[in-house]
């Protein structure tokens, strides 16, 4: 039913069982990005910049959310064009509609957060060749109406940007004891009481600090989102195993 | 009593990996006892510490994977990576340098990858560059050899060093090296040989005017060359008892002396000549103990001349032209990534079969 709804394009068919199936959707779509199909964790897109910005939780929140805003942006265009787009040229017209967002939220970035613009550098406008974004806008906007894409764009942000933060505040933690620190080059001057530090180290742990720190930890976090998949995978055969005992006892 | 039966050949030692590692430990002894000898007690207390981390880490590991302990602690391989790693990094690094990187050792670099005979990487390498990325100053800090110093610190001294980094009196090692520049005589801390080359190579002297410093006289650096023999010892005896093959050991040290004879015939004064590569730094150990590990390394006789020799040219090209003075650790994990490639091209030919083409 998510499915007949994902095509239908009129978005005013306001019966109860449309609600229902949008609500689905939603619900699907939010499970997906967060989880079962987060870009970081399971499709391992746009690892590049996940793994070079994650020096600390203020740098991979900035990277984070200007993600998320381009990817809600070329989302919806996507969406709002595609019956416009010849599909043999769709690719290059993807890429020029991320490229138009990504241009926009670095102009913003350099206008009112200098500071981790200069942090960024150049890993801001190589957001135009994340391809969780144009993944995103191939395999769903181009085929959903915009309220979804738009919706679609947002939770597959925020999957890649909590795993950017994690990982983050992993490395931030490991390597220099702290959190937040620098997050008033991204929230304004008021920010710099956010700065907690949770140790003191004489010597950082350089390793966290460098790229193979950054690898390890996604190597670790990957890892535990498998684990946790895994239990939870088991609990549920345990259960369904119980009741399939319990029908044959009633039989017999 | 069962009557056993088995196939040829039926004359042979059966020897457990538990027996293996004993006899690894067993042929350690003599180049510790050097080390011990000319760097003093921190090499002693470096060893202890690790091993203890070993266990603790490995106990640790084998609980969380529900795997019988005890059989698995006697294996005696966490020892072994335990002590190569201990004996690779400065005697008087302070005590929690060498717990994380045994930690680091055992908990990802075995464990996680599968436990004993599942790792792709020597484990006690791969610490020692965690060590070596995350604290390069600690870790660049060596301890004078005893004939330069004329006795060494004291165990007590050496204690308060490795927990506070201080000396009793208030120097760090640091500190004492500044003392030692000065007078040369109080020194606890200075350069390794390569490391000292290195440094006056790039400020422009040449190979001889750098070898007029105290520190050389003899082969290749006061204590180091003794070192280095001691090891070599050992590892003729692992040789003779057959715990290890000729390939890997002969392989790296020969291209070793070859690439630096080379290097001597094209540039004399500003590359290292065979006496230093061979017998400075950690190639004994390494060509003996380190790439000589059954599990990372290449498993036919013909691919193990391949990834010793690899190894070999990697340290070369490193201590020659890197970013480091020396190169035991990087050169034997970026083999251990050649190593499928390597087995995959060399697979031995079976018996009376005709030879394979290559895919």
């Amino acid at each position: 039913m998510s499915e007949s709804i994902a095509d239908t394009d009129v978005a005013d068919e306001a019966s109860a069982e449309t609600t229902n199936g949008r609500f689905d959707e939603v619900r699907t779509l939010t499970q997906n990005g967060l989880w079962s199909n987060n870009p970081a964790l399971v499709q391992l897109l746009g690892l590049c910049p996940l793994l070079a910005v994650s020096g600390t939780v203020t740098n991979a929140l900035g990277l984070g959310i200007a993600t998320m805003l381009v990817l809600i942006g070329s989302n919806v265009t996507v969406s709002l064009v595609r019956n416009f787009v010849p599909s043999e040229i769709r690719i290059p017209v993807f890429v020029m509609v991320i490229a138009t967002f990504v241009t926009l939220i670095e102009l913003f970035m350099n206008a009112f957060t200098y500071g981790l613009f200069m942090a960024l550098g150049i890993f801001i406008p190589l957001i135009v060749t994340n391809c969780a974004i144009i993944g995103r806008a191939e395999a769903y906007a181009s085929k959903n109406n915009w309220q979804l894409s738009a919706i679609d764009g947002f939770m597959m942000g925020l999957g890649f940007t909590l795993v950017l933060v994690l990982l983050g505040a992993m490395r931030e933690i490991i390597g220099q004891g702290t959190l937040f620190d620098g997050a008033e080059l991204l929230l304004g001057d008021w920010a710099t009481v956010l700065r907690i530090e949770l140790f003191a180290v004489d010597y950082p742990l350089l390793l966290a600090v460098l790229p193979p720190g950054a690898f390890i930890g996604m190597g670790f976090i990957i890892a535990g989102k498998n684990w946790i998949d895994h239990k939870r995978e088991q609990r549920n055969q345990t259960d369904s195993v119980k009741k399939v005992e319990r029908a044959r006892v009633t039989s017999a | 009593m069962s009557f056993y039966i088995a196939s040829s050949p039926h004359t042979r030692q059966r020897r457990t990996t538990a027996r293996l590692m004993q006899l690894v430990i067993v042929a350690l002894i003599p180049g510790i006892l050097a080390q011990w000898y000319f760097f003093g007690w921190g090499v002693i207390l470096q060893l202890l510490l690790a091993v203890t981390t070993a266990y603790a880490t490995e106990s640790l590991c084998l609980h969380a994977r529900e795997r019988s302990s005890l059989s698995a602690l006697r294996d005696n391989t966490a020892l072994v990576t335990a002590m190569l790693l201990a004996v690779s990094i400065p005697p008087l690094a302070p005590w929690w340098v060498i717990v994380i990187g045994v930690a680091f050792s055992i908990i990802v670099v075995k464990h996680l990858y599968g436990g004993v005979g599942q790792n792709l990487f020597n484990p006690a390498m791969a610490g020692y560059v965690v060590l070596l990325i995350s604290f390069p100053l600690q870790m660049s800090s060596w301890v004078a050899p005893v004939e330069l110093t004329g006795q060494h610190l004291s165990l007590f001294e050496s204690i308060h060093l490795m927990l506070f980094q201080y000396t009793s009196e208030g120097y760090s090692v640091e500190q004492m090296r500044m003392v030692a520049s000065g007078t040369g005589l109080d020194a606890v801390a200075m350069a390794t040989p390569l490391d000292h080359i290195r440094t006056d190579l790039s400020q422009g002297l040449t190979l001889s005017e750098s070898l007029q410093a105290p520190l050389f006289s003899g082969l290749a650096g006061l204590g180091w060359q003794w070192v280095n023999l001691a090891y070599l010892l050992g590892g003729l005896f692992l040789l003779q008892q057959r715990v290890i093959q000729w390939h890997i050991p002969a392989a790296l040290l020969a291209s070793l002396a070859l690439l630096a004879a080379l290097g001597t015939l094209l540039a004399p004064d500003q590359l290292p000549g065979m006496d230093i590569h061979l017998f400075s730094g950690g190639t004994m150990l390494a060509a003996f103990f380190i790439a000589t590990d059954p599990v990372s390394a290449a498993t036919s006789n013909r691919g193990r001349l391949v990834y010793a020799a690899l190894i070999g040219l990697i340290i070369y090209l490193i201590r020659s032209f890197g970013g480091y003075p020396d190169a035991i650790a990087f050169a034997v994990l970026l083999a251990n990534m050649c190593v499928p490639i390597i087995d995959k091209y060399t697979r031995p030919t079976t018996y009376g079969h005709p030879r394979r083409k290559l895919q």
